[in-house]
């Protein structure tokens, strides 16, 4: 007897269609198929535009090398409002859009914080905040550690995540011992609560680590920001938004 | 004779010449110990300083890429203080590794309750997947070390200065192991408790179980040992918070009557220094203290 039960949207990982060439003009019409009560829209758009600059010409990795032990990871730390990181996997073709009117429902891959085991193309499950760049500076031990020098290792946080005691144990960790395929992408968007005096690129710099600034929202400055050359340093870029409130 | 601690050291770094795949982890605590090992394997030796949150967060970063992570420090900061970087770090990223803690319950007295974790398993116990490995000898620490090391699963292994004289041998799938036989009852000795729970039941009509491995619980030898009797009496004694494993003990028992005595450290925190057999009594695990409550609960 054929079972003809429907499998869960998540069983389904089937290759997409070709995809024509991504192109960030469709990522709204991609985000609006996301419907529900996400509770964190600003968050999501925040990220847009550096999370595409990043799939579409820097990260070295692709729906048919997600499994390879030399491709570039990006860990997506702060997981609240992964709208804009639902739409450009999709986008790139990680995972069908069909799936993106489910946000957040049952059956669906898709949480308002993403789950690495249900999302393909996700590196880490996140939503508790200062897990991220823990976790990264551990991916970039593990590789180095078996010879894997190439791949780069990417994690975004946000200026508020950035207040978690955990992050600054990373950070003062990774420049002293030289993490130079690490990199942290930190969206400001002003959200923390005692702001960073100071700047929060001199956190990073004074730990030891390259670090940036750069307009949140302008492609080529994001580009020329993430392709730096930084050696024997990791790498912090911080992309300036418009402020949350 | 070496410790537990001792022993997870030599045997963690000749295990690094062995397995590529493994890395030990550490934040500060034993870093002289591994010393050698770090000149041998820089790259799978690392120290991230007094960094607790780091030292999980790092550990599992590395299983993410295939490595298996054995990460250390007394169990106070390696399950206590980062519990959330273990529970989601390991657990929810569905990854692997073996954290190995040092000091227990009441390795050191002197240095008080800041160095003191009775509630590590209790704790762990709330999530699901870990093994939890109890050795009550260094020879034990070291066959269920080697094991862990080969496998994939998340895995916790506690170590302690108290032992028992004798090792015995111990594997982690092989569930408790029979003691002594008896009829009035079963008591189940948890790693080094069990030289204090052989003298508290000498003469004693009771089975004696030895548990190195208490996650998962071995329900089918703890229903075995209770027998074809109508109903069972279980005294479990652990070196950790009292009645951790009752719930478990309970679980295993479901099919028959019975009553569980949960024996252990107790929840009031005890504010006093010494030596560690002061607060072994003090919580009344030593073989007098025992053999009280032992003969206090079971039937005549």
């Amino acid at each position: 007897m054929t079972n003809t039960t429907t499998a869960p949207a998540h069983d389904r990982q089937a290759a997409p269609a070709p995809l024509p060439s991504p192109d960030f003009l469709d990522l709204p019409r991609l985000i609006s198929l996301m419907t529900g009560a996400e509770k964190h829209a600003p968050a999501a758009h925040s990220t847009l535009d550096a999370l595409w600059v990043l799939y579409n010409r820097v990260l070295r990795v692709t729906p048919d090398t997600v499994d390879e032990p030399g491709r570039d990871r990006f860990l997506l730390s702060k997981g609240h409002g992964p709208m804009a990181y639902y739409a450009v996997l999709a986008a790139h073709g990680f995972f069908d859009e069909g799936l993106l009117p489910g946000f957040g429902s049952y059956d669906s891959p898709l949480g308002h914080h993403p789950d690495r085991l249900l999302v393909p193309g996700a590196e880490i499950g996140s939503g508790s905040l200062g897990h991220g760049l823990p976790l990264a500076v551990g991916t970039v031990l593990g590789l180095r550690a078996q010879g894997l020098t190439d791949p780069r290792v990417w994690v975004l946080i946000g200026d508020a995540e950035l207040d978690e005691g955990s992050n600054h144990e990373a950070i003062a960790h990774a420049g002293p011992a030289g993490l130079d395929q690490l990199h942290t992408l930190v969206i400001d968007n002003a959200s923390a609560t005692h702001g960073w005096p100071g700047g929060i690129a001199s956190r990073f710099a004074s730990a030891g680590w390259d670090a940036v600034t750069v307009d949140g929202r302008d492609h080529e400055a994001l580009y020329e920001a993430f392709t730096t050359p930084h050696p024997g340093r990791p790498l912090a870029v911080v992309a300036r938004v418009e402020p949350k409130n | 004779m070496d410790t537990m601690r001792d022993r997870f050291i030599s045997t963690a770094s000749q295990l690094l010449d062995e397995e590529p795949r493994l890395a030990v982890v550490l934040a500060d605590i034993s870093a002289d110990g591994f010393a050698p090992a770090r000149r041998a394997h820089p790259d799978r030796v690392i120290n991230v300083g007094i960094r607790e949150q780091l030292l999980v967060g790092a550990g599992a970063g590395m299983a993410l890429t295939g490595m298996r992570p054995i990460v250390h420090t007394f169990a106070s900061f390696l399950v206590e203080r980062p519990f959330e970087q273990v529970k989601l770090d390991f657990g929810h990223q569905g990854v692997g590794g073996i954290l190995v803690s040092a000091a227990g319950s009441y390795d050191w007295p002197a240095g008080g309750f800041t160095h003191m974790a009775p509630g590590d398993v209790a704790l762990l116990d709330t999530l699901d997947g870990w093994t939890v490995h109890v050795p009550g000898h260094p020879d034990e620490a070291e066959a269920l070390l080697r094991e862990a090391v080969t496998g994939d699963d998340r895995v916790y292994v506690r170590l302690s200065l108290q032992e028992n004289r004798v090792a015995r041998p111990v594997s982690g799938g092989s569930g408790f192991s029979v003691v002594r036989e008896g009829r009035r009852g079963t008591v189940i000795a948890v790693g080094p408790l069990l030289d204090n729970v052989l003298a508290a039941t000498e003469g004693l009509d009771v089975t004696v179980l030895y548990a190195t491995t208490v996650r998962p619980f071995d329900a089918v030898g703890v229903r075995r040992a209770a027998g074809a009797a109508a109903t069972a009496d279980v005294v479990v004694v652990e070196p950790y918070l009292a009645g951790t494993s009752s719930a478990a003990a309970g679980e295993a028992l479901r099919d028959l009557p019975h009553r569980v005595l949960g024996l252990g450290v107790g929840r009031a925190e005890l504010r006093r220094y010494g030596q560690m057999e002061d607060h072994v009594t003090a919580h009344g695990l030593d073989p007098q203290g025992l053999r009280e409550r032992i003969t206090g609960f079971l039937r005549p």
